[in-house]
């Protein structure tokens, strides 16, 4: 009930504030009987319309995780935002290797299996795409091996 | 006999050594796809575009691999259903009510060979179907205008969140999502841009894929750490494999019932094939009534949704092909396959394109007999890699997503934006929003604003233009009934629970 609720609520709002940001589409002079802003309007205001349905006639509630849990999945996010930054400047082993480690290890929480499910995810999946798929990756980038 | 020289031009390419092993190796990993739990056709077809993309294979030869693929996980579904009691898809949820209790019963080789039979009966009565009904249906497609086009979209959105989700409100707001995020991105009549935050890298609009992959393989990744893996039960052990032809015989009618009931389900713009193998078990289980002793282990409860989801798959294909509109969340993917590869489906695809469709519908059914070798006599191979624990499986999906994005584009803008669906699609589960819709939404949503403003065009703003002809008021009224209807008809379509241990 409750999740729903506000669920339905940040959805109205979105929903407003995708109309408002609508109103700023620039027109061109070769504009068509409907115009850009028309369709993104009609869009937005379905959502409103679904944000408001949902307030209220909420579902019961999902069976949220507990706080451990949501700390492991901001953990599991922020592992992938790290990897997406560092997959080019590290190269592809170091980072995948680590990134998948981790994953590992939250899914089933034991040490020597996730590092070695990095390892392996990280050399096998290198060795698939570099030379079964001729993808173009870096296995170590310059900046590590010092060249 | 156009037909018949329409197939000896799709053999003509099929029979091409290079396709032909594309389609074993589809049909492989297709049947791996669909076997492992936590890997459902949509999640395995969307991490495989990036990569099929950029090994810069032609139209024809991405194509076919991609639907062996489609194939072939529809196929492999079943045998986690049978041995795990997890489902392998979503679609092969039925066969869980049959198949675990008689693969507990000691009869696991049994289940899966009959359901290997149903699975090539249903896949290949519909791949006819499709190869007859497509283009004819191509043909009526010809006498759609902008505004027919339209309805048919909403149709679409309005049939998929009707009969796929629980809340009218909720399919509704995902479509709006879709859409919503399809408009995002330089304006293609004004060549402004739309809604991008000054964001340059948001000029060229959102890519689909980048949706796909985080909506579908991230947050399933997500899933499964909430979950902590505790999803993969222990299973039946599988003795030996005989064919049971007794089983095989007596579900004979059973087979081609369930395959006519699956394919019409799945023609079904948005129906797709968990309604093909839901309908069908259900339509058997009356006919057998209570004496058939369905639920309890009995081999037509096996046969009927396997035949069924199988029959719905190639069904779904026909929409597609024809109309540009998907039935299934599955075939949405495919749809982005096809856009990526500057395919349009549509009517125009059969007249311009021969080489495409039928070099496609002869590789399906080449793909056929492949997958029945594979999963008659074969099966056990996929027994053993169903073993391979969620703890190694989804940090590698996790990872195989990140190479295929990165590899599209180079651009870590796109990784960002993929996390940032994958949360998203989590939260959406959650609070049980479907996630098919928004893929639709994004698919279609600039096709549909084009159709919308053509027809404004044409009749110089007129609104009751979308209405003026007798295909589109068809249309539109079946697109109310389709979304209104699952309301009053949800107690009638509840799904039987599964087993329990």
């Amino acid at each position: 009930m409750v999740s729903d609720r506000i669920f339905g609520l940040v959805v109205t709002l979105v929903a407003l504030g995708y109309i408002a940001s609508a109103t700023q589409i620039q027109t061109s002079f070769l504009a068509d009987p409907l115009g850009p802003k028309a369709f993104p309007y009609l869009v937005g205001g379905v959502g409103v319309l679904c944000g408001a349905v949902i307030v209220l006639r909420p579902d019961p509630d999902p069976a949220w995780p507990g706080l451990a849990t949501i700390g492991a999945l901001a953990v599991a996010t922020l592992v992938l935002i790290a990897y997406a930054y560092t997959l080019v400047p590290l190269g592809f082993i170091i980072p995948t290797a680590v990134t998948a480690a981790i994953l590992s290890y939250q899914i089933s929480p034991r040490v020597v299996p996730s590092i070695l499910t990095g390892i392996g995810l990280s050399v096998g999946l290198f060795i698939i795409f570099k030379f079964a798929l001729g993808l173009s990756l870096v296995a170590f980038s310059d900046a590590i091996i010092g060249g | 006999m156009d037909l018949l020289a329409n197939l000896s031009l799709g053999f003509s390419i099929a029979l091409n050594p290079f396709t032909l092993m594309l389609a074993v190796f589809g049909c492989f990993i297709g049947t791996i796809i669909g076997a492992l739990p936590g890997l459902g056709p949509s999640n395995g077809v969307a991490i495989l575009i990036p990569l099929a993309f950029a090994l810069n294979l032609d139209a024809v030869s991405a194509l076919v691999l991609m639907t062996a693929v489609y194939y072939g996980a529809m196929y492999g579904g079943r045998i986690s259903s049978i041995l795990l009691n997890i489902p392998g898809d979503e679609p092969a949820m039925m066969t869980t009510l049959d198949g675990y209790p008689m693969a507990k019963a000691g009869r696991a080789g049994d289940a899966l060979v009959l359901s290997g039979v149903a699975s090539f009966v249903g896949a290949l009565l519909a791949t006819i179907g499709l190869m007859l009904l497509a283009p004819s249906l191509a043909r009526v497609a010809f006498l759609f205008g902008p505004a027919e086009n339209f309805a048919l979209y909403l149709l679409a959105f309005a049939t998929l969140g009707g009969l796929a989700s629980n809340n009218q409100a909720k399919s509704a707001l995902a479509a709006c999502i879709g859409l919503g995020i399809a408009v995002v991105g330089v304006d293609n009549n004004s060549g402004l841009p739309r809604l991008t935050g000054g964001n340059l890298h948001l000029f060229d609009g959102i890519d689909f894929l980048v949706a796909i992959v985080g909506l579908f393989a991230v947050a399933e990744v997500f899933m499964f750490i909430e979950s902590q893996g505790k999803n993969t039960s222990i299973g039946v052990k599988l003795e030996r494999v005989t064919v049971p032809v007794k089983a095989i015989v007596s579900s004979g009618w059973t087979m081609l019932r369930a395959s006519g009931v699956g394919f019409v389900a799945g023609i079904l713009p948005g129906a797709g094939a968990s309604l093909g193998s839901f309908l069908a078990y259900m339509t058997e289980k009356s006919i057998a009534g209570d004496k058939g002793g369905f639920g309890t282990g009995v081999p037509k409860g096996v046969a009927a949704p396997e035949a069924g989801n199988n029959a719905a798959a190639g069904g779904a294909l026909v929409p597609m092909l024809t109309l540009g509109v998907p039935g299934s969340g599955t075939t949405a993917v495919l749809l982005a396959l096809l856009m990526t590869l500057n395919i349009t489906p549509g009517p125009t695809l059969f007249t311009e394109r021969p080489e495409v469709v039928w070099g496609l519908i002869a590789s399906l059914l080449i793909a056929n007999f492949v997958l029945l070798l594979m999963n008659v006599p074969m099966v056990r191979i996929f027994v053993y890699i169903l073993s391979v624990p969620a703890w190694i499986l989804l940090p590698g999906v996790m990872m195989i997503s990140f190479v295929g994005i990165f590899s599209l584009s180079g651009s870590y803008f796109d990784l960002l934006l993929m996390i940032a669906f994958g949360v998203l699609g989590y939260v959406l589960r959650k609070l049980s929003v479907p996630t098919v819709p928004i893929i639709l939404g994004i698919l279609l949503g600039k096709h549909m604003e084009d159709a919308l403003r053509d027809a404004m065009v044409l009749s110089q703003g007129d609104w009751t233009y979308l209405f003026s002809s007798p295909i589109a008021i068809g249309l539109w009224s079946v697109a109310a009934i389709g979304f209104v209807a699952p309301m009053f008809l949800r107690k009638v379509l509840a799904k039987p629970e599964r087993v329990a241990d």
